[in-house]
Order: C-alpha cells, then structure tokens, then sequence
C-alpha cells in the first residue's frame, strides 16, 4: 500500500502544485523519453538528480520517500535480473561492465518511478480532468478518465472492507494451495464487482438527474492559463530533450568503471 | 483448569486498548471494558467516535497497537480472525459487502463450509436459520435479487447459522422499516435470553430505549460512560457529548418534570401507564 501513496494526489500549496497540469504532462513525457534512451549509468544518475530539486520544492519529499522505499524491491529484482542475464548470455563483458550496466537499468527504473510520483502527487484528478478537457478531447472520455481515477481509492477501501467481512464468517486468505487461493478470492471479487457496477448505474442516474450533458458547449469555471513558470518548464524540458539527443547521437558516453580505472 | 482471565464470566475484555490506523487516525485511545457472558451491549457514539474500530477488535480484524484484548479468555494477537470468527459473528453495516453467492442457502453455508462442518450439519444449519429469519421462500434466489432488508436479513442469517457464542451487529437497523425493525428488536432480545452475548453498534436511540441494554457511549476513541439504559439516556450532558439525542419520550418527560413526572423514562409503555394513572385512569 505504501508504494501507492507515492503516486496518490497531495494536496500542498507549492508552487510545483501551482503549475499547468500540461506543463507538468509535457515535463513528463520528454523525461519519459530521454530516461529510455539511455542505457549508460551517468546520464540516468544525472537525470536523478535534476529532479530532486523539484521533489523539495513540491514539499513532497515524504510521499516521495515513500515512492522510493515501496520500489526498492523491484529495482531489487530488476538489478538481480540484468545482472544473471548479462553474466550468462553476454560472455565478452567484464564483470565490472555488466555490473554497472544492471545499476544503469535499476536507476533507470528508479528514474521512472520518480518522474511519475512527482507528477501523480503534485496534479489532482480534477486537474488532470480539466487538462485533458481544454486539450479539446471530448468531454465524455474526460469524464470517464477522471471518475476512474477519482473511485480507484473508494474501491480500494472496499475492497478491505469486504475481505474483513469474508474473513468475520471464516474466510482464510493465507495458505492453501494456488487454486484454493485463487478461489479465495471469488467470494470478494464479486461483491466488489457487483458494487462497482451498482455504483457507476447510481452515479449514472444521479447525474442526469442533474443535467448531465444538457448543454453542448461547456464552459469551465477554471480556466487553464499557462503562466511564465509554466514556458519555463517546457522550455527547460525541451533543452533536456535536445542536449540528450546532442549527447547520444555525438558523444562517447564514459562508463564509470573506465572513468575510475584509468 | 480454566485459563486466568481475571473472572470467569468476562467474555469480552479490554485493557487500555489504543489502536490507530496506517494513516495515522488515531481510532481508540485507552478503552477499558468487560463484557460479561450473556451480556446484552449496546455502543452508541458519534460518527467515527470508533465504534466500528472498536468491535472489529473483537474477532481480531484489527489488533490494539497498545493494550490487550481477551475474548473468552484468549488474547485476540495470538489466533487467527477465522479461528475467533467461530466464536463472534460480526454482521457488517452494509450486506452488500457480503454476499456473493448464487442463491440465498448457499450464501448462508458458505461459514459453515468455512468452518468445516459436514454436509448434514450444513443443512440443518442452514435449514435453522432460514426458518430463524423467515427468508424460506428465497431459498433458491439469487441474493442479488432481494430488498435491501431482505439482503441484511440474509447476512444475518449467514452469520447467526453457525451459532457463534457472541453476536456483534453494526448498524441493524439502517434501512428497515418499522414493522421490520421491530422483528428484529424481539430477534435480537431472543438471541441474548438465549444466553448470546449480544453487542449493538447503532445511532437509533428509541430502538435502544426499547431494547433495554447496558449502554456504552463513546466519544472520540474513549468510552465515556458506561451504564444502564435508563441512567444513560436521560443524562442530557453525557448524550449530548457523545452526538446521541435524547428518545423523544424523555424529551416530553423532561418537558414535564414541574408537573411531578419522573424524568428517568425511556419506554414509550411505561409512559403510557403513567400518563394514564395521572388522567385518572384505574388500571
């Protein structure tokens, strides 16, 4: 559970909360690409590390930490597995290359899962819903995005509620073999699945109670302006993306091995 | 010999119980209680006063951070939910959380299967308790299909089937109608005659006043009082700390008081009888 606060909406008044919801989608998006275009360990540390400012200046270094803690076991995994598959099917590396190479897939892996946390933990729901709304996407699939994600921890929630209920007439969760935990679960995925649905028909029908789609030009009571910080950050993404393009295509990245060896 | 749990009658003990959850909500903050054997227990309290918190703590869905809690003797951290569910049946608020099966008898053997009961057993069981709640003509029906009533009588019926020795309702009587409501008060009244210990969770004062339990009033995470009925609820300062209101026949009693009327009723029947003596009837 703590893994997913890491991405949960904090509401802090900082000026990373403050920004265009695009802007921060744009910031996104060219981390995202620049982080799986390299492969080299110095380039990924580097892209850590620029993004730790915007951590504190968020005020969400705990949520962060948490983000982090939660995907340690992963990058755990993910470094034991470069590291054997790279040790038995490449047989011309040294042990110090494939060592730093399963280091540069794990930070790699760490950079993802940060860039998402900053984002997730600084943009609300409404936010992403209203990005999404005056990027002209139609109104309905907006809509749709923004109550899946709104009713994600209200499922969770019951999803608890409901094993404590099984587990009051004397459900066993632990134990058994595959197929009987499996099967341990009918008894608490069908209520969630029927609520779900007996939820989404009541919220269908409360909302056109209130009108719901009666008028085809909505207006916004917010209203999307992007602001100086936001072209700030646009602009400080693009020159990522452009001096990591320079870098890849025109530059002999050093590992460190080499850079500590000779 | 009997494990030492301090008496022999205490069926339900807590000991400067704390709990707070993940998220740092502290829900309970040093309860103290005893429940005897056969005791008939009503929990009332404000919304997130930790009423829910605290009987979950009675089947060991949620174990104390601080403090111990007994249950027959046996500390709830040292067995499992499903091991002490045998001897507690929690009906949740909201039996929607529940049912899952295709028709209402499976529903209802689900427990016992879970339990480890043979097929006989199951049957007679589940026989029971269909008859015990009056749902014998849904037999064969889906749950899904049913009223919201008929859905809680259900779960009910699926808890009370395996016959645990403590018997926990949250919230009974929230989507019942009268006549429904008052079943279930006479059901409920029967199960602890029946020498259940019976614990309710509930905001409905006049169904308390009329059940006629030992009372414990709960305010943020701390019992506040603990007592009989009559003492309880016509103590307008501890109701009024604990959000509960006053039933509405103490309300006119108390209106009253300069005219002689005792302040301390709280059944509607007795009210009547005094009324009636003051008119100058003759009984």
């Amino acid at each position: 559970m703590s893994m997913f606060d890491g991405f949960k909406f904090r509401s802090v008044s900082s000026p990373v909360h403050q920004m265009d919801p695009r802007a921060k989608f744009i910031y996104v998006c060219i981390l995202f690409v620049v982080t799986v275009m390299f492969s080299n360990l110095i380039p990924l540390i580097i892209l850590f590390l620029i993004q730790v400012p915007f951590v504190f200046m968020a005020r969400v270094q705990k949520e962060w930490m948490r983000s982090m803690k939660g995907s340690a076991m992963f990058a755990v995994i993910i470094f034991v597995m470069n590291l054997l598959s790279l040790y038995f099917y490449t047989g011309y590396e040294t042990f110090g290359s494939i060592l730093e190479r399963s280091l540069a897939m794990t930070v790699r892996f760490i950079v993802l899962v940060q860039t998402f946390s900053i984002f997730f933990l600084t943009t609300s729901p409404d936010m992403l819903g209203l990005a999404l709304e005056q990027s002209h996407i139609p109104y309905e699939i907006c809509f749709a995005f923004t109550t899946a994600v709104r009713f994600v921890p209200v499922l969770a929630e019951e999803a608890q509620t409901i094993m404590d209920a099984q587990k009051a007439r004397g459900l066993e969760m632990e134990g058994g073999n595959f197929f009987k935990r499996i099967r341990n679960y009918i008894p608490i995925l069908i209520p969630l699945i029927v609520n779900a649905i007996r939820r989404s028909l009541e919220l269908a029908e409360t909302m056109e109670s209130r009108a719901w789609g009666a008028n085809r030009n909505r207006t916004n009571l917010y209203v999307l302006k992007m602001r100086r910080e936001d072209v700030l950050l646009i602009l400080i993404s693009l020159v990522i993306l452009a001096v990591s393009i320079y870098v890849s295509m025109n530059v002999q990245m050093p590992s460190i091995i080499q850079l500590l060896t000779s | 010999m009997p494990i030492d749990n301090g008496s022999d009658e205490q069926m339900i003990v807590m000991d400067d119980v704390y709990f707070t959850y993940p998220n740092g909500v502290e829900a309970l903050m040093g309860v103290n209680l005893k429940i005897e054997d056969g005791e008939f227990v009503a929990i009332m309290g404000q919304n997130g006063a930790g009423k829910t918190t605290l009987v979950k703590h009675i089947n060991g869905l949620l174990k104390p951070t601080k403090g111990r809690v007994l249950i027959d003797g046996v500390e709830t951290t040292k067995v499992s939910v499903a091991t002490l569910a045998r001897k507690v049946g929690l009906v949740f608020q909201n039996p929607d959380h529940q049912l899952f099966s295709e028709t209402v008898e499976e529903e209802i053997s689900f427990a016992l299967k879970n339990f480890g009961y043979d097929e006989k057993t199951i049957k007679k069981r589940v026989d029971w308790a269909l008859n015990l709640l009056d749902l014998n003509e849904y037999r064969k029906v889906s749950p899904f299909m049913l009223s919201g009533g008929e859905r809680k009588r259900v779960a009910l019926a699926s808890v009370l089937a395996w016959d645990p020795k403590i018997v926990i309702l949250d919230e009974p009587t929230i989507g019942q109608d009268y006549r429904q409501k008052e079943r279930l008060r006479q059901f409920i009244v029967q199960l602890n005659r029946q020498g259940k210990t019976v614990i309710i969770v509930t905001h409905d004062v006049e169904f308390v006043a009329e059940c006629n339990p030992t009372i414990m009033l709960m305010r943020q995470g701390r019992i506040i009082a603990t007592g009989e009925a009559r003492e309880i609820l016509t103590n307008e300062t501890l109701v009024n700390q604990a959000s509960v209101a006053l039933p509405e026949i103490t309300k006119i009693f108390k209106g009253l008081e300069d005219f002689g009327f005792p302040r301390k009723v709280i059944d509607v029947y007795e009210a009547a009888d005094i009324l009636y003596e003051r008119l100058g009837g003759q009984r």
